[in-house]
C-alpha cells in the first residue's frame, strides 16, 4: 500500500513525485513505457516561455510564469541545462499592431516581466536573420531554452534518491475505489494507494473517466519539429515565434541548449494517442512557415525530424485538483504548452494538494540537490586530464558527433533510473542525437548496453518494449 | 609539446597511403591519429571482393587490402595510436587528441595530412517522414553489424538508395538469409557502380525501382512496411503510384557526406558541391601545409584510386616539411613561384579535385578527377587551355556514380604561358 501513486512519468509526474518526497510518504510512479520522459516531454519546443500567451488570470498563465521564475535556481540545484535568452514574437504587418499591443498588455497583466515592444532597427541590430518584412516584435527577456529530457530525468532521478519507487512498462488497465483508497490494476498486477495523481498526458482523459462520472476530454494535438545541424545553431539567438494573426498561427525557430536550430511546431488534431508519426505535409509546412520569419535558414541542415502530441484539453486549461467526485483522486491534466515551463510550479501545487489530503510532514531527510552526469566537454582542459586519469573511460569518444565518451554512457546507465535502451542512453548523453544520428555509435552503444546490463546485444531496444535492434544472426534461417 | 613533422588524421585507406608515401618520400617523423580500435577505416568492414584491381592487379576484400598497406606501414615503422580522437585542430596546426591512456593531449604538426573520410546520409536528412522505430539502419551501420558483429539487422528488407553500399548490402542480407524486396532509388539512373547492379541485384533477381522513394514508414516499435512512390522530374512524389510493402528494416545507401567538422573549424575551405576542400594541384586547402585526400576530400567509388590520391598527398606533405625546413635554414620565406590558373568545372562537369594548379609546382602528369552530374551516352569530355582544346575524349556513357578523370602534362601548360583558365566540360557529339 503506498501512501501516492503518480500514474505517468512525464515531466509534470516527476515534478510531482520530486516535490512529494519532500514530505513522509511512500509514493510510487506507474510508467508505461521502459523509461521516463518518453511521450509529450520528449518531443516538444524545449521552451521556457515568458507567460504572455495564456489569458490573464487563467492557472496555466500562473503557473507558467511561476514556473519561469524557478527554473534558474531549479536548474542549478538539479543540474540541467537552461538558458534565459529571451524571445521575440515577430509582426510582419503594421495592421496587426494591436496584436502585438494586446499580447503585451496580457504579459503585463500576467506578471512578466522586462517586456517591451522592439521596432525594426534595434529588432536587426538583435537578429540580423530575421525576416525584411518584420515591422516590430514583443520582446521578452525571461523567456529560455531548456533541455526537456535533462530536467525531466533530473526530477525523476532526485525523487529516486530521495525514496519514491519507479515502475517502468507498467501500463493501468483500472482503477476502482477500496475503502482504504484506491486499487490500480496494471499489466504487472495490482498497486494500491492513499492518493492517486493521474498526470498521464495524453491519456490523462482515459485515466480520469475510470474513477470520475464527470468525464474529460484529451485531444492529441500533434506538432511536427524539424532539428537542424549544430552548423545552423547560431542563425538565432533569441526564441523567433510569429505572430498569430491572419498569415495563421506560424512556427518558432529557437536556439537549443545544445547548440541546434529547432523549427517548428505543427498542430495537427488527432484520434491516436500513440500519433507520433511525421507527416509530409506537416514537415512541409514546418519548413515552409519557418521562413517567413527568419530568413536564409539552411534547409540542408536539417539532420532529423520529430513530432510530439500535446495534451489538448478542450477549455485550454490545465486542470489540477481534486477530483469532485473522487476523493483522493487528483488531477494533473491537460498539461500542454506551456507545460514543460510551468512543471515546477505544477509539481509544488500537485504536492500541496496531496500534502493536504493526506496530512503529511515533512521528510527531514530530503536532499534537495542533485548532479547530473558530467559533461567533459565544458570542463577546462587540466580537469578534463584529471578525469581521464581517475576514469580512463572518460577518454574513449563513443559517439563522434556528439563526442561523447564511454565514461558518460556508463554513467548514464548506472546512476538511479538508468538508461536501459539505445533512446534512454541518447536523451540522457546526447550519443546518437547529432548530425549522423546514431549511424556510427549504435553498434558500440548497443555493446556498452548489452555488457553493463548482462544482456546478449540481441536484447538492446531502441526504445523498450518490441523495438529490438537485431533479429537474429547470421544465416539462422538458411 | 610533441611534435611531428606530419601527423595524419584518419588510419583508413587515404590515411595509410598518404603515411606509406610520406616516409619513402623521406620523412621519418610520422603520426597516423585512429579513432577505431584497427588500423583499416571501413574497409575492415567490406568483407566482399573487388578491391585492389587497379593498384595490385588482384583481386581483394577489403580487409585483404587495408592489410597491404598496414603491413607497409609496420615495415616502415610509422608511428599510429589507436582509439584516439582528435578534438580539434587549430589553424597553426596544434593538433588536440584524446584516448584513455594518454588523455588529452596536444601535437604540433610541420604539416597535417586529414584523411577522416566520410559518413553516410541519414533519413533525417532527407527528412522522411513517418514514425521513428527500430529497423531503419543507415547501410553502413548494417553492414557493421552482420559484418562484424556477426547480427542480422532485420529479415525483410527494403533498401532506399543505389549507392554502392546499399547494392553491396542487397547482396549480403539475401546471403545471411534476409529477403530483400527492392532497391528503391530517387533519381533516374543509379548512384552506384555498373558492375554492383549487375553482380548485387540482377544476379539474385532484386528488383531496382528508379525513380521511386518511401513516402512513408510504419510501425510504432520497429518497422513493419514502408510505402513507395514514384517521383516526378523534380524528386516530387506522384500521387497515385503508391504500393505498399511489408518489410521489418528499411535500409538507406542516400549518400555520403566528407566528414569535415575538423577542417571546418581550423578555418579551411569548403567546396559547396563536394563539402570537401578545396585544393590545388598538391591537393593543399587554403591553408599552408594542410593536405587533405580520399573520401573527406570527395567522395570516391574505388579505394584504389583514395590510394593514389593519398600517395600523391604523402608526396606533397612530405615536399612542404622539407622545403619549409631548408627555407628555415636559409631564413627566407615561402615563394610564390609559378602561376595559379583555376579548373573551371561547366556543362555537366559538377566539379575538378584539384580546382586549382600552379604549373611550376604541379607533377609531370597531374591527374584531374570529376563527377558529371547527369547520365551522358556518346559524350566527350574535352579539357581547354582558354580558347584551345588540348583533349577531347569519347565516353560511351558516363553517369554521376562513377568518378572520371583526366590527365594533364605540366609540358603541355607550360606551353601557355599566359593561360588564365583550364576548363574541363562535356561536350556533345
Amino acid at each position: 500500500m503506498y501512501d501516492v501513486i503518480i500514474i505517468g512519468a512525464g515531466v509534470s509526474g516527476c515534478a510531482s513525485a520530486r516535490e512529494l518526497s519532500r514530505y513522509r510518504a511512500k509514493v510510487c510512479v506507474l510508467e508505461k513505457a521502459e523509461d521516463v520522459c518518453c511521450g509529450t516531454s520528449k518531443a516538444n519546443s524545449a521552451i521556457a516561455h515568458a507567460g504572455y500567451d495564456a489569458p490573464a488570470g487563467s492557472l496555466m498563465a500562473k503557473l507558467n510564469v511561476q514556473g519561469n521564475r524557478m527554473m534558474e535556481r531549479l536548474s542549478q540545484e538539479l543540474d540541467f541545462a537552461f538558458r534565459r535568452i529571451g524571445s521575440l514574437v515577430i509582426c510582419r504587418d503594421r495592421e496587426e499592431m494591436p496584436n502585438l499591443q494586446a499580447l503585451y498588455d496580457r504579459g503585463v497583466a500576467n506578471g512578466v516581466e522586462g517586456l517591451r515592444i522592439v521596432e525594426q532597427e534595434e529588432l536587426r541590430r538583435m537578429e540580423p536573420h530575421i525576416s525584411e518584412d518584420a515591422v516590430a516584435a514583443l520582446y521578452a527577456p525571461t523567456a529560455g531554452i531548456v533541455c526537456p529530457f535533462g530536467m525531466n530525468i533530473a526530477f525523476a532521478e532526485n525523487a529516486a534518491v530521495n525514496g519514491v519507487t519507479f515502475r517502468f512498462d507498467t501500463e493501468v488497465q483500472d482503477i476502482r475505489r477500496t475503502e482504504r483508497g484506491w486499487l490500480i490494476e496494471t499489466n504487472q498486477g495490482p498497486f494500491e494507494a492513499k492518493c492517486v495523481v493521474n498526470a498521464a498526458g495524453v491519456y490523462a482523459d482515459v485515466i480520469h473517466n475510470m474513477v470520475s462520472e464527470q468525464k474529460i476530454r484529451i485531444t492529441p494535438r500533434r506538432g511536427d519539429y524539424c532539428l537542424l545541424d549544430k552548423s545552423a545553431g547560431s542563425h538565432v539567438s533569441r526564441v523567433i515565434f510569429a505572430l498569430p494573426g491572419k498569415y495563421g498561427k506560424g512556427v518558432l525557430v529557437t536556439p537549443t541548449v545544445h547548440g541546434n536550430l529547432l523549427i517548428g511546431p505543427t498542430a495537427i488534431d488527432t484520434e491516436d494517442k500513440e500519433g507520433v508519426n511525421t507527416t509530409r505535409a506537416g514537415l512541409d509546412q514546418v519548413l515552409e512557415k519557418a521562413g517567413e520569419n527568419v530568413k536564409d535558414l539552411p534547409m540542408r541542415s536539417v539532420i532529423t525530424s520529430f513530432a510530439g502530441l500535446r495534451a489538448h484539453e478542450e477549455h485550454h486549461e490545465f486542470r489540477i485538483g481534486e477530483v469532485e467526485d473522487a476523493a483522493g483522486f487528483v488531477d494533473c491534466a491537460g498539461i500542454e504548452s506551456p507545460g514543460l515551463t510551468a512543471s515546477p510550479a505544477i509539481g509544488v501545487m500537485v504536492s500541496e494538494i496531496v500534502r493536504k489530503i493526506l496530512q503529511l510532514e515533512e521528510n527531514p531527510a530530503f536532499v534537495g540537490t542533485r548532479k547530473g552526469i558530467v559533461n567533459p566537454q565544458e570542463m577546462p582542459m587540466e580537469e578534463r586530464r584529471q578525469l581521464i586519469r581517475e576514469n580512463p573511460a572518460y577518454g574513449n569518444i563513443i559517439c563522434r558527433c556528439e563526442m561523447v565518451t564511454e565514461g558518460e554512457i556508463l554513467d548514464a546507465i548506472r546512476r538511479p533510473l538508468g538508461a536501459r535502451s539505445l533512446d534512454g542512453v541518447k536523451r540522457r548523453t546526447r550519443a546518437g542525437m547529432g548530425r549522423c544520428q546514431a549511424g556510427f555509435c549504435s553498434p558500440r552503444v548497443m555493446e556498452i548496453l548489452a555488457r553493463e546490463c548482462g544482456k546478449d546485444i540481441s536484447e538492446i531496444t531502441k526504445a523498450g518494449g518490441a523495438s529490438k535492434i537485431v533479429v537474429g544472426v547470421n544465416k539462422d534461417s538458411l | 609539446m610533441k611534435t611531428y613533422d606530419i601527423v595524419i588524421i584518419g588510419g583508413g585507406p587515404a590515411g595509410l597511403s598518404a603515411a606509406v608515401s610520406a616516409k619513402k618520400s623521406g620523412t621519418d617523423s610520422i603520426l597516423i591519429l585512429e579513432r577505431d580500435k584497427e588500423l583499416g577505416g571501413i574497409l575492415n568492414q567490406c568483407i566482399h571482393n573487388g578491391f585492389g584491381l587497379h593498384t595490385f592487379k588482384e583481386e581483394l576484400t577489403g580487409p585483404e587490402y587495408a592489410g597491404r598497406f598496414i603491413e607497409q606501414v609496420q615495415e616502415l615503422q610509422i608511428e599510429y595510436k589507436l582509439h584516439t580522437m582528435v578534438m580539434d585542430i587549430s589553424s597553426d596546426k596544434v593538433v588536440t587528441a584524446m584516448n584513455s591512456t594518454d588523455g588529452l593531449f596536444e601535437i604540433r604538426a610541420g604539416a597535417v595530412i586529414l584523411a577522416m573520410g566520410c559518413r553516410e546520409r541519414s533519413r533525417g536528412a532527407l527528412n522522411i517522414p513517418g514514425y521513428r522505430p527500430a529497423g531503419i539502419f543507415s547501410a553502413g551501420t548494417a553492414q557493421r553489424l552482420v559484418n562484424m558483429e556477426g547480427y542480422l539487422p532485420g529479415r525483410k528488407v527494403v533498401i532506399l538508395g543505389s549507392g554502392d553500399i546499399g547494392l553491396i548490402m542487397a547482396r549480403r542480407m539475401t546471403l545471411e538469409g534476409a529477403q530483400v524486396q527492392v532497391v528503391a532509388e530517387l533519381m533516374p539512373y543509379s548512384g552506384g557502380l555498373k558492375r554492383n547492379i549487375v553482380q548485387c541485384l540482377d544476379d539474385y533477381g532484386i528488383p531496382l525501382k528508379l525513380s521511386h522513394t518511401v513516402v512513408e514508414i510504419r510501425g510504432k516499435e520497429r518497422v513493419e512496411g514502408i510505402t513507395l512512390a514514384q517521383v516526378d522530374e523534380k524528386g516530387r512524389p506522384v500521387a497515385g503510384t503508391e504500393e505498399e510493402y511489408e518489410c521489418d528494416t528499411l535500409l538507406l545507401s542516400v549518400g555520403l557526406i566528407p566528414e569535415n567538422e575538423l577542417s571546418g573549424g581550423m578555418g579551411v575551405e569548403l567546396s559547396r558541391v563536394t563539402s570537401g576542400p578545396v585544393v590545388n594541384e598538391s591537393l593543399e586547402t587554403n591553408i599552408e601545409g594542410v593536405f587533405a585526400c580520399g573520401n573527406v576530400l570527395h567522395v570516391h567509388d574505388l579505394v584504389d584510386f583514395v590510394s593514389e590520391e593519398a600517395a600523391a598527398a604523402g608526396r606533397n606533405a612530405a615536399r612542404y616539411v622539407q622545403e619549409a625546413g631548408s627555407r628555415k635554414a636559409q631564413g627566407t620565406d615561402k615563394e610564390a613561384a609559378g602561376r595559379t590558373v583555376e579548373i573551371c568545372a561547366v556543362d555537366g562537369v559538377r566539379y575538378t579535385v584539384p580546382s586549382r594548379i600552379n604549373t611550376e609546382r604541379m607533377e609531370d602528369i597531374q591527374t584531374v578527377r570529376f563527377r558529371v552530374g547527369g547520365v551522358y551516352k556518346n559524350c566527350f569530355v574535352s579539357v581547354y587551355l582558354d580558347e584551345e582544346r588540348i583533349l577531347h575524349r569519347k565516353r560511351p556513357v558516363m553517369a554521376p556514380g562513377e568518378m572520371e578523370e583526366v590527365k594533364l602534362k605540366r609540358e603541355e601548360l607550360l606551353r601557355h604561358p599566359d593561360l588564365k583558365a583550364i576548363t574541363v566540360k562535356v561536350e556533345e557529339v
